[in-house]
């Protein structure tokens, strides 16, 4: 039999599969584990092997096998056999003690159950006492028995699927209302009057799974756009300085979080999972003092020219992007998410809620809170905020204007840094990461109002939602091209933005 | 006093401008001149920067091996920075100024059609490397990566298969530019003649450097409710990498809805942590993965190479499809000059039908004898947790004929499978 | 050199030197002969180099040269028409590129139309639109296989957009970067709207393969010959054009507006029509390089609406010199000869030299190349 696995074909492999279920021999469970890990090898013709870290079992006869055999050959499992090799482990484990074990393997059956599942379902269902997994098994035991011959466990089956929550049992039940050849396939009236109550039923909790999986797709493409817009809020909204690099800033930042995972790596593999934790703080160093440096460098010799800034950051957004392409090469690194940040929650059947984007909205709701902090509650805050209205009068009143430009620049650079580090966590890692952001992010600060944090915290969140909405009714290029257009001529009508600073300045 | 200056400095730059078009005098033909043409900056700098770097290691090998006719090869590289009318400037400088006999270079199809008039015109000849979508013969470009019918159809084919997971609808996706287009036209024609209903196919486009994949996932996922579903993507360059972490991230597996792509090979993935994309599929006639002497050599040749120059990533040197596309071509053109004894474009073209070379893939690979493409072998490879593909599936007619005409758009009839004279 | 730290610029471009009074007559004599050594040049020197003297000889221009500096002096105009709305009038687009792409669009139609039935599919219909299942041309290309109908979108069409967008805009007194960001979002907009194919502008490959213009085969030495010398003429004429202008009435306004804004306002001109004015003539004149480009390099598509191209046309001005009329030209030769040197010589470097050079002309070097002459002579 476990010859049959590894050697014969497809076919085979599968008929050796379901007999191996039937046999429920404890030891199976883990050969066909190890088969799905890719850890199934063989030797010769004859013999099959569990290798797991240069060690090898005789898979057949469970001994040890030493030395390995020099000439192994991996054994290929295709998507047809991780397939049913996954419905055949958690059939087996509908039957463990654990809760958790259960209920996942309750899921994983929920998808791919045909008749051969069945009997192991039934038997399941009724030594099962837990609600969750109990209802998962009803669902999955009916939705197999639609296809019974027999009427009363068919109308059983439909009513039973009223519960459910997933697209797949929408398929079923217009499959009960189907028509071939203008007649009904399900000839029963009572039973296609109840598809069709379970059908609405079914509808309506799809919808709202809908719906709730929009908006917060669009919080959280709303507050990766804040995290890339937050840090040029205060460069640009506050000190008026246009940085077309702060695109390349969040690129460094990064950068700095690819390092700090590099080294992890390399010195503490114990800890990589938390190498985050670090490369948040690094980002943001490394991004605001690259930051610190530009200021000093070129950018304070700008200062009221907001116009010419914008040429020379353009420059230095050139040269930050070629000098990481030269450091770093021109394809895209690896930034690979901590374990914890993987998967997501499922808060339906159908909507799964990634880690990664609900910890980076805590992200920037964190980060955001900090920034507000700093601005409102600190010296340094109180003296930013100084300047940003009055130059020459805090000035005066003996405010280091030039350093507290320099700090406030590279407060705003740090930021793009943070957003660097949130955003290598969801997509790319290459040196035209910025350029993607720097448009988008001008959108938002001139949108919430320039000088105006609540601004652009508003302006990122309305347009991550309207874009996702648009996006869903329209496609993406007309959503954003929509969004685009709407900017345009909502400046028309508030010059100022959403927030716009009161005054009775004729010019700004 | 402005109008002085004002007639001093137009003078003097357009004096300038004229004495760079004066050029140099021809110089002794020592050396026969290569030209590559691969944009090092700018958006597809990512993919191109390699190939530039395998040619050039090409030439040091030839070079190497006694060069060509007794000559070396002298590489002219020029930076096209991703921007197209750059291309066909670059392409006519390389021709006309530095005098090459060859051009190397190109990826995205706009490219190549900026250049195209360019190269007719002067009678050049240019070889591009990657895979696109047919529907184009000229006498001056050889192809030698995929047509669709070597790599699109098949890995349909598969799918469809028990094997393959038997699928039955389709999500056609791709970012909205030639090459996906024409590309699921011929799969939708294709699948229409397998009898798939139209509602059981879903065409979608992104914009260019799109990154926020929720929505279409899970609008992939709605779709898949409806019936065993496959993924057709041809998501070009960066786009991959978050479509592919938002795929892992909603839990859509590979077992429930498979993902085949046309455009992510071992240099895509290596920005990507696999581990979540085990099982998802890619279609290429060449993998890193595969095993045999001549792709071991081949990779140690380049592992050296990259260290020795310190290219970045030397540490884990990655070969892929196009860059063996670059390698076949540049030395079966070396191998068709020696036939010709000539680097004449004309009787090089002439000289090219039916060269063969032992490739890296596994095959000897061989030059169409009229339709400038190259016979290739087909591999389905899956996507393995080290960032490699492991091959699952091969086209059991071996080497496969390219098709640039393809028989699923209309209008193709009566196309010639040959280049036409001009 | 010292640096600029007060907060104001101080430095006043194009200050007439005149003084005040009558207004200078156009060009004074020197200039006059200048233009006629340059109109020269370009008319008659270059053509009889490239298609009368003999290849070998050091005094033929390659055909090279000739597509080379009729590009240059495509994105000289360009760069003259940002002059106009940036150096002398205080408004910095950054969405020039979309003007000169959508007049290389409309030239790039009617190309498209004059294609016939020479493409891949023997169809009436351009390639893309064949291989997009497209039976009938859309109605936006009515009558675009007439010539002198798609020289008049040539000016139309940016002419329009530019009016509608500016007579809003400057209604609603955005000025200063607000301008700029929106000008940008615009040109971004377009650059999407553009790269979908549905839209029926070829998506992202444009427009190429062009077979013939006029009846003329395309890549024929002597067509491409005519195309450099009416660029060459169009350049010519739009300098004068520029400097009829800034030495009017109309160009004193300008300039004041771009000084004192409001101080205009006080005096009881309204600087919206002004502004209207110049902005819709230098989108036109964007537009009308941009129909020159197109048959020249043979490939009009979206990337040439992207940002990053408008903001380099804001760097050729810069470079050149901003509120001179021949800083600009002087600007866009020299980046792009730069660009086009660097790209062979140094590959990989050239974007550290290009972005040096921004930072460099900016800190040290506000008036431009064309301000280092203006410095050694005062």
């Amino acid at each position: 039999m476990v010859r049959d696995l590894a050697f014969g074909d497809s076919e085979v492999r599968s008929k050796a599969i379901g007999a191996l279920v039937t046999s429920a021999d404890p030891a199976v469970v883990s050969l066909l584990q190890a088969m799905i890990e890719g850890e199934v090898q063989t030797a010769g013709d004859r013999q099959v092997l569990i290798v797991r870290d240069d060690k090898a079992v005789d898979a057949a006869t469970g001994q040890a096998v030493d030395p390995l055999p020099e000439t192994r050959e991996d054994v290929v499992v295709n998507n047809r056999m991780r397939r049913e090799l996954a419905t055949a482990i958690a059939s087996f484990k509908l039957s463990s003690p654990d809760r958790a074990v259960r209920l996942a393997a309750a899921r994983e059956l929920q998808n791919n159950a045909d008749e051969d599942a069945l009997p192991a379902i039934a038997a399941a269902l009724a030594k099962e006492s837990d609600p969750e997994i109990k209802g998962l098994l009803t669902l999955t035991h009916a939705s197999v028995q639609l296809g019974s011959t027999d009427r009363a466990t068919r109308l059983a089956a439909v009513r039973a699927l009223a519960q459910s929550d997933t697209g797949a049992t929408k398929t079923l039940l217009l499959g009960v209302l189907a028509k071939k050849d203008g007649k009904f396939v399900e000839t029963d009236d009572e039973i296609r009057v109840e598809a069709e109550r379970s059908l609405s039923a079914v509808e309506g909790r799809l919808l709202k799974g809908d719906i709730a999986a929009r908006v917060f797709s669009g919080i959280s493409l709303g507050t990766i756009l804040l995290l890339a817009a937050l840090g040029l809020a205060i460069t640009y909204g506050l000190m008026g300085v246009i940085n077309m690099a702060h695109g390349e800033l969040i690129m460094v930042g990064a950068y700095a979080t690819y390092v700090v995972q590099n080294l992890f790596r390399q010195y503490l593999p114990g800890a990589f999972d938390w190498y985050l934790l670090f490369a948040i703080p690094m980002a943001f160093l490394v991004s605001g003092l690259v930051g610190v440096v530009l200021e000093r460098t070129v950018i304070r010799h700008l200062y009221g020219r907001p116009l010419e800034t914008l040429l020379a950051t353009w420059g230095l957004s050139l040269i930050l992007i070629q000098a990481m392409r030269t450091i770093f090469g021109a394809q895209n690194v690896q930034v690979e998410n901590p374990v914890w940040m993987s998967g997501g929650v499922e808060i339906m059947t159908n909507v799964v809620l990634p880690w990664s984007r609900i910890i980076i909205v805590a992200f920037a709701g964190g980060v955001l809170l900090l920034v507000w902090g700093l601005l409102t509650r600190t010296r340094l805050g109180l003296f930013v905020r100084a300047v940003t209205q009055n130059r020459q009068m805090a000035s005066a009143l003996g405010v280091r204007t030039p350093k507290i430009d320099m700090l406030a620049f590279g407060l705003g650079s740090g930021i793009a840094g943070l957003a660097g580090c949130a955003l290598s966590q969801i997509g790319n890692v290459g040196p035209d990461l910025g350029q993607s952001y720097i448009v988008d992010s001008f959108m938002v600060v001139v949108l919430g109002g320039v000088g105006q944090l609540a601004g652009t915290v508003y302006a990122a969140l309305g347009l991550g939602i309207a874009n996702k909405f648009l996006e869903a009714w329209q496609g993406a290029v007309l959503a954003k091209i929509a969004v685009l257009v709407f900017i345009i001529i909502f400046i028309q009508k508030r010059p100022q933005g959403l927030f716009a600073l009161k005054g009775r300045q004729v010019e700004a | 006093m402005q109008r002085r200056n004002f007639i001093r400095t137009t003078l003097a730059a357009s004096l300038a401008a004229a004495a760079l078009g004066i050029g140099l005098p021809a110089q002794a033909q020592n050396t026969i001149k290569v030209g590559i043409l691969h944009s090092l900056s700018g958006t597809m700098a990512i993919s191109e920067t390699a190939l530039k770097d395998m040619a050039l290691m090409t030439i040091e090998e030839i070079n190497a091996k006694g060069g060509v006719m007794g000559k070396k090869l002298e590489a002219v590289v020029v930076d096209p920075a991703s921007n197209w009318p750059l291309f066909a400037e670059k392409a006519r400088q390389l021709k006309t100024q530095d005098k090459v006999d060859v051009i190397f270079g190109c990826w995205t199809s706009v490219s190549r059609k900026s250049v195209l008039p360019v190269i007719e015109e002067l009678n050049g000849l240019l070889f591009y490397p990657v895979q696109y979508e047919g529907e184009e013969l000229s006498k001056n470009v050889f192809y030698t990566g995929a047509a669709p019918n070597q790599q699109a159809i098949p890995a349909v084919e598969y799918l469809m298969s028990k094997e393959g997971g038997g699928a039955k609808r389709w999500v056609l996706l791709g970012t909205d530019y030639v090459y996906p287009r024409t590309t699921n036209k011929i799969l939708r024609a294709f699948l229409k003649s397998k009898g798939v209903d139209e509602k059981d196919i879903d065409e979608k486009y992104t914009p260019f450097g799109h990154s926020d994949y929720q929505t279409i996932v899970a609008d992939i996922k709605k779709f898949a409710a409806g019936g065993k579903t496959a993924v057709v993507s041809t998501i070009n360059g960066d786009s991959n990498v978050p479509f592919y972490k938002e795929l892992g991230n909603q839990g859509l597996k590979a077992t429930d809805v498979p993902v085949v792509a046309f455009s992510v090979g071992e240099e895509e993935l290596r920005g990507v942590d696999t581990k979540p994309l085990v099982g998802h599929l890619a279609a290429w006639n060449y993998f890193m993965s595969i095993k045999n002497p001549v792709n071991d050599a081949w990779k140690k040749k380049w592992a050296d190479y990259a260290k020795k120059n310190k290219l970045p990533g030397a540490d884990k040197p990655i070969t892929n499809d196009p860059m063996e596309a670059t390698y076949v071509g540049m030395w079966m053109w070396k191998q068709a000059v020696e036939k010709a004894k000539s680097t004449d474009t004309d009787k090089v073209v002439a000289a090219m039908a039916g060269q063969t070379f032992p490739s890296p893939n596994g095959f000897t690979m061989k030059m169409d004898n009229t339709n400038h493409h190259l016979w290739k072998p087909v591999y389905i490879g899956e996507i393995q947790s080290n960032g490699q593909f492991k091959v699952v599936w091969k086209d059991p007619k071996g080497l496969v004929q390219a098709k640039p005409w393809s028989p699923f758009i209309a209008g193709n009839e009566g196309k010639k499978d040959a280049p036409e004279k001009k | 050199m010292s640096v600029q730290k007060s907060l104001t610029p101080t430095f006043v471009p194009g200050a007439l030197p005149h003084g005040t009074g009558a207004l200078p007559r156009l060009w004074s004599g020197k200039a006059w002969a200048f233009l006629g050594a340059a109109a020269l040049v370009l008319l008659v020197v270059v053509p009889v180099c490239n298609l009368l003297v003999p290849k070998d000889s050091v005094f033929h221009v390659s055909d090279y040269t000739v597509t080379l500096i009729g590009k240059i002096m495509c994105y000289a105009i360009v760069a003259l028409a940002m002059d106009l709305i940036w150096g002398y009038t205080g408004i910095l687009s950054l969405g020039h590129g979309l003007f000169f792409a959508l007049g290389g669009y409309a030239m790039g139609m009617y190309l498209m139309r004059s294609i016939g039935r020479d493409g891949v599919y023997k169809s009436d219909l351009p390639d893309f639109m064949v291989f997009l299942d497209w039976k009938t041309y859309p109605w936006y290309w009515s009558f675009t296989d007439n010539f002198w109908y798609c020289a008049l979108l040539v000016v139309l069409v940016p002419g329009v957009l530019a009016f509608v967008f500016g007579f809003f805009a400057f209604r609603s007194r955005i000025k200063g970067v607000y301008f700029s960001i929106i000008t940008q979002a615009l040109t971004y907009a377009f650059m999407l709207l553009f790269f979908r194919n549905d839209t029926g502008f070829g998506g992202n490959n444009g427009f190429t393969d062009f077979k013939r213009i006029l009846g003329f085969p395309i890549a024929a030495p002597e067509t491409r010959v005519a195309m450099f010398m009416v660029t060459g003429a169009a350049l010519l004429g739009f300098l004068c054009l520029g400097r009829a202008i800034v030495q009017s009435k109309l160009g004193r306004v300008l300039t004041a507006i771009r000084d004192a804004e409001t101080r205009v306002m006080f005096s009881g001109y309204n600087p919206v029509y002004f502004k209207l004015f110049i902005w819709t003539l230098s989108a036109v004149i964007c537009g009308v390089a941009g129909a020159l480009y197109v048959p020249q390099v043979g490939i009009i598509n979206p990337s040439e609406m992207s940002p990053a191209n408008s903001i380099e046309i804001a760097i050729w001005t810069a470079v050149g010199g901003r509120g001179t009329l021949i800083g600009p030209v002087i600007g866009a030769a020299a980046v792009n000869l730069g660009k086009s040197w660097f790209t062979q010589a140094l590959p990989e470097y050239w974007l550290f030299a290009l972005g040096l050079l921004f930072i460099l002309v900016t800190l040290y070097l506000p008036r431009g190349i064309a301000g280092l002459w203006i410095k050694k002579r005062s």
